[in-house]
């Protein structure tokens, strides 16, 4: 039986940028766990370890572009929907965290 | 300050006299594709900030990923040069993390299925071979570049706000890991600089890349750690993050080394943790505690279908490697008559390339050599700059050498060729004829300079008179000194010993 609890959903938030409150905690962990233990339910399956795992559901392989250039946008374009820019670049609050 | 940080530095002999270093190289090799990893935008260097971008590298909503099959091609032609297995059927995956320079709050990566795995570099040091093992290459895309505002320092700490140009983001970059690299000992700092060395002639040898690393184009990160001499375990390591010079990298690696030992030897712990190298003092500072909480929480892409190179064409790539750099350095050896010292020195200096092309530009295999490792290596060094971008270029040492073969000027006179070089007066030609650098050949001026030299100097005239032609040293050097170094020393003794004899 899978189980997720209050304090990995808390984490995951944290890592996700989500900010829940400890009601919401409280309302979210165990709705997580129905889901977890829904899919897990996968795994009665009969003759499930002859599967291999499906990350795509069209079996296509190798789908690859030519490398020519095709027209993006201009910069005014790109710039035209940003909350702040200054000069032809996104202007963004400060970075307290580290670079990655 | 915490104690840590003011440790006394513990010298690099003692260093390995009481550890063993692990290293292990994180290199990032930006292709040169014409276009982005997932989208069809120019990758060209230096353009007007966000001029090259579109909805797919600016991460908008309902745009989608293609792969660049150049970059792929690229990527297992890397994989291949560096001995490794080129996976039969692997994924792109999301690595999850949010930072302003990355649009899509993932980069688009490879996490446990890289294209190429399990290979090998072997990197000459000092004439003895250490194997490099490669853990894996794997494809994956740059971020944009943030511009930190305000503050002092224009870094990232302090700044009010940070400007960012996404021109880079989505370029393709293959990260390159090693496994840890033991049993280097007090070479571990050359060792870890000949390996990203011997990378980049690899790569600009494939031409999969523009090789910069001035520009980027190449960014190593050197993790390090310290174990007890002999203990044959691996120690709690640090990242340096992008090192952008060969010569730093052997600086880092270093200095983290003198650092580690410092805090072993204080009874304290190293902290796992990224570091900031810092090109101008020499030193690394703290920056971002890498703890096991780091979770990217990576998951396969579910916008791109997996890659699975067919066995035909990566056979069909093997064919297009060039030649195998040990066996192209044995071969150069050998055509050019060098000694394994001149060989190593050569290898060594980061100058085989330019000494392969000087000698293709016309100069004898000695005079290349002599030039770039005498005279180019050591203003290289004085300027901190690599000597592959010291602004001077294999046909340009070719066309000085040509004016020395021809009698036009001397080594000596070459060397101001090469301060006018460096300063960008034009080409060989033009520089000796602005300077007034070619040695005179005007017989009655050096009569006269000889006389004179003679004149001033009766007593090591008369040495001369009765046999010692020995002395003919102190009037060839006043001689030398009145022509301004420009005559033919070897004419100038003839005309002294024909005056005196």
């Amino acid at each position: 039986m899978p189980e997720i609890s209050r304090d990995e959903v808390a984490h995951l938030a944290d890592l996700a940028r989500i900010d829940l409150d400890d009601a919401e905690l409280d309302h979210l962990a165990p709705q997580l766990a129905v889901i977890l233990e829904s899919v897990a339910s996968i795994a009665s399956v009969e003759g499930l370890d002859e599967v291999p795992p499906t990350s795509h559901p069209i079996p296509v392989t190798n789908v690859f572009r030519d490398d020519v250039v095709v027209p993006g946008l201009t910069a005014e374009q790109a710039l035209s929907g940003a909350p702040a820019r200054e000069g032809q670049r996104f202007s963004v609050p400060r970075i307290l965290g580290d670079e990655q | 300050m915490t104690r840590q940080e003011t440790a006394e530095l513990i010298p690099f002999d003692d260093v390995v006299a009481s550890y063993d270093p692990a290293l292990g190289l994180e290199v990032h090799v930006e292709l040169n594709t014409l276009t982005k990893m997932f989208c069809g935008c120019p990758t060209e260097f230096g353009a007007e900030p966000n001029s090259q971008v579109c909805p797919t590298c600016l991460g908008m909503p309902g745009s989608m990923p293609v792969v660049n099959g150049k970059a792929v091609e690229s990527a297992i032609r890397i994989g291949l040069a560096l001995n490794c297995e080129i996976a039969e059927w692997c994924r792109f995956a999301r690595k999850n993390y949010f930072y302003p320079d990355m649009p899509k709050n993932f980069q688009t990566s490879q996490y446990d299925e890289p294209i190429c795995f399990e290979g090998y570099m072997d990197v000459e040091v000092d004439g003895e071979t250490f194997r490099v093992e490669i853990e894996r290459a794997h494809m994956e895309e740059d971020t944009g570049k943030s511009l930190h505002v305000g503050g002092a320092t224009g870094r990232i700490h302090g700044a009010d706000y940070s400007l960012v140009d996404y021109n880079r983001a989505g370029i393709p970059l293959i990260e390159i890991v090693t496994k840890p690299i033991t049993g280097a000992g007090a070479k571990a700092p050359e060792v870890a600089r000949a390996y990203v060395a011997q990378l980049r002639d690899l790569i600009v040898a494939l031409g999969v890349s523009d090789a910069r690393m001035e520009q980027g184009s190449i960014r190593a990160d050197v993790n390090l750690s310290l174990a007890p001499k002999g203990s044959g375990v691996l120690g709690t390591r640090t990242e340096t993050k992008n090192v952008n010079s060969l010569r730093s990298v052997e600086r880092a690696v270093r200095y983290e080394m003198s650092r580690h030992a410092a805090i072993l030897g204080l009874g304290d712990k190293i902290l796992q943790e990224t570091r900031h190298w810092h090109e101008d003092t020499g030193v690394t500072t703290s920056g971002r505690e890498k703890s096991d909480a780091e979770d990217y929480r990576y998951f396969p892409e579910p916008d791109l279908v997996p890659v699975a190179p067919s066995r035909e064409w990566v056979e069909e790539l093997r064919a297009t490697l060039p030649e195998n750099p040990t066996a192209k350095r044995a071969r150069l050896q050998a055509e050019w008559g060098f000694s394994d010292l001149e060989m190593r020195d050569t290898v060594g200096a980061g100058a085989l390339a330019l000494v392969e092309q000087t000698i293709a530009a016309g100069a004898s295999p000695q005079a290349a050599r002599k030039w770039w490792l005498s005279e180019l290596a050591r203003r290289a060094n004085d300027t901190g700059f690599e000597i592959d971008a010291l602004g001077v270029t294999p046909e340009q040492v070719a066309a000085v050498q040509a004016l020395v073969d021809s009698g036009r000027i001397n080594d000596k006179l070459a060397r101001q060729v090469f301060d006018g070089l460096l300063a960008g007066e034009g080409t060989p030609e033009e520089i000796v004829a602005a300077r007034g650098l070619e040695i005179v050949s005007d017989e009655g001026a050096l009569s006269t300079a000889v006389d004179n030299a003679i004149a001033a100097n009766p007593d090591v005239a008369d040495k001369i008179r009765d046999g010692k032609v020995a002395a003919a040293g102190a009037l060839i050097g006043a001689v030398m000194k009145e022509m301004r170094g420009q005559a033919d020393a070897g004419r100038v003794r003839e005309l002294i010993l024909e005056k005196l004899t």
